[in-house]
């Protein structure tokens, strides 16, 4: 299983420390060659500017889009859910407020309920975004101060918070059984 | 139960600054400008290294008001600098919002026996390091991010080459040591024990490290990255150069494609002037600011 994990900037390598040991082996990926062949993918958190600008660099826009649409499972944290939403992507039918919980003093940690996973896991934010105007495909997981935080659209899922700085693999584990489940169904084809 | 600058929020934020460029700008217009060029953040700061060199006195702390204008002027982190050991000065810096502070040497220091007691503030702290015993110092001291210091203001790289081998070449020293030894390193290191463990266990340093001090190529980005650093500061290398948008674009683009040298050459091909730079033999041994923090 090969997990691809943008890396034009931001925590990429904590995601793949995360998916390493949960036995994935993980790609990082800086140009639309590096998408080939991929089982899923990880968009980090990260500068959502940077990534916006980076993305454009290396044509990985529609590559990426089409790797989304295509029904690989996807995770994205913070920046990367940013990229997902109606003004950058365009993958997830929802819009990423940026900076909405404000500067860097504003950011926090918190339990939080995340709907199908259990226990409360710890959540790191980190001038998060929450999510605005979501569609009706859009199933909400998580809410901080009445504002969705978490998201899945069919095999997407996206998080304002960051579950790889704080060692809980759960929500990675969401992302390895989901690619592990397309397997399974294309074996069964 | 939401609990706000715990370390790991405060650190946390240097982790997504990674892989990326923080810029030294002194006006709103120079903000955008990095903004656009993909800066993952930007220092606000009065005078660039470059030029508190060139006219000398005292560097302190910039106007609120400049600093405030640039926070209005983009999206992006904005970062300012403190003078070493000027809490003052950093609790104004924290009463603006910023979202990070450099306490750094760039600045006249204000006390030269005592850094900053970074633990008391709410907003996190980069500091600067020549070795790995300063950056362990400074970590201990609340630092949630550490650069090393290179020699600001020179366009040439050589001590932050240095700066970044000493403290890598450390950290390896300290792997290949028993667990009986690390005790004399600790001593020898003048740093605090569990983080010399914690070093030595993981080989890295327990915060992210950046490199700063005379980067002014695309060239020297990816330098510093291949020599183990995790992102890059570029002082007076951008605004000092011929081109400053496409000299911007270029230094990001190669911080992003470090190991590969074609997309270097790329991103370096006709940008014109960069900043002329100096001979650190030339400022002579009181010229050197990387002395400045103990």
């Amino acid at each position: 299983m090969v997990v691809g994990v943008l890396a034009l900037q931001g925590d990429f390598e904590a995601h793949c420390r995360v998916l390493r040991a949960l036995g994935a082996d993980c790609r990082l990926v800086r140009t639309p060659q590096d998408l080939d062949g991929l089982d899923g993918l990880v968009m980090p958190g990260g500068e959502s500017t940077t990534m916006t600008l980076g993305i454009e660099r290396e044509g990985l826009a529609e590559p990426l889009r089409e790797l989304a649409r295509s029904g690989k499972p996807v995770l994205a944290t913070c920046a990367g859910m940013i990229m997902l939403d109606r003004d950058h992507l365009g993958v997830l039918d929802m819009v990423a407020r940026r900076n909405a919980f404000g500067r860097q003093l504003n950011s926090f940690e918190s339990d939080l309920d995340l709907s199908g996973f259990g226990e409360t896991l710890r959540a790191v934010f980190i001038r998060a975004p929450w999510v605005e105007d979501a569609g009706e495909g859009i199933e909400v997981l998580a809410e901080v101060d009445g504002h969705p935080v978490a998201v899945r659209q069919g095999e997407i899922m996206a998080v304002a918070f960051h579950p790889e700085l704080t060692g809980d693999p759960r929500v990675h584990a969401w992302l390895v059984e989901r690619i592990h489940a397309a397997e399974r169904a294309r074996e069964a084809a | 139960m939401r609990d706000t600058a715990t370390f790991r929020v405060k650190a946390g934020l240097a982790e997504m600054l990674k892989g990326g460029v923080i810029m030294d700008v002194v006006t709103p217009e120079q903000a955008r400008i990095a903004e656009s060029a993909g800066a993952t953040a930007v220092m606000a700061l009065e005078r660039v290294p470059a030029d508190i060199r060139k006219e000398g006195g005292v560097a302190r702390m910039s106007d609120p008001s400049l600093i405030e204008g640039i926070q209005e002027a983009v999206t992006i982190p904005v970062m300012a600098k403190a003078r070493i050991g000027h809490f003052m000065e950093a609790r104004v810096l924290e009463a603006l919002e910023v979202d990070y502070i450099d306490e750094s040497e760039v600045l006249t220091p204000a006390d030269e026996a005592n850094h900053i007691d970074k633990w008391e503030f709410k907003v996190p702290f980069v500091c600067g390091a020549t070795n790995l015993g300063e950056a362990l110092r400074r970590i201990a001291e609340g630092a949630a991010m550490i650069r090393s210091k290179g020699e600001a203001g020179t366009g040439n790289v050589v001590e932050a080459v240095r700066h970044i081998r000493l403290i890598t070449g450390e950290i390896r020293r300290l792997q290949s040591m028993d667990a009986s030894e690390l005790p004399t390193a600790a001593k020898n290191l003048q740093a605090p024990l569990d983080l010399v463990r914690e070093v030595a266990e993981n080989g890295k340093l327990p915060v992210v490290l950046f490199c700063a001090g005379g980067i002014a190529t695309p060239a020297d980005a990816a330098l510093m990255m291949s020599l183990g650093a995790e992102g890059n500061f570029v002082g007076s290398g951008i605004f000092k150069s011929e081109d400053p948008e496409r000299t911007a674009a270029a230094i990001v683009e190669a911080t992003t494609h470090f190991e590969d040298p074609e997309r270097v050459a790329r991103a370096s091909r006709g940008l014109g002037q960069p900043m002329a730079g100096v001979e650190i033999a030339a400022l002579g041994e009181n010229g050197l600011i990387q002395h400045r923090g103990w």
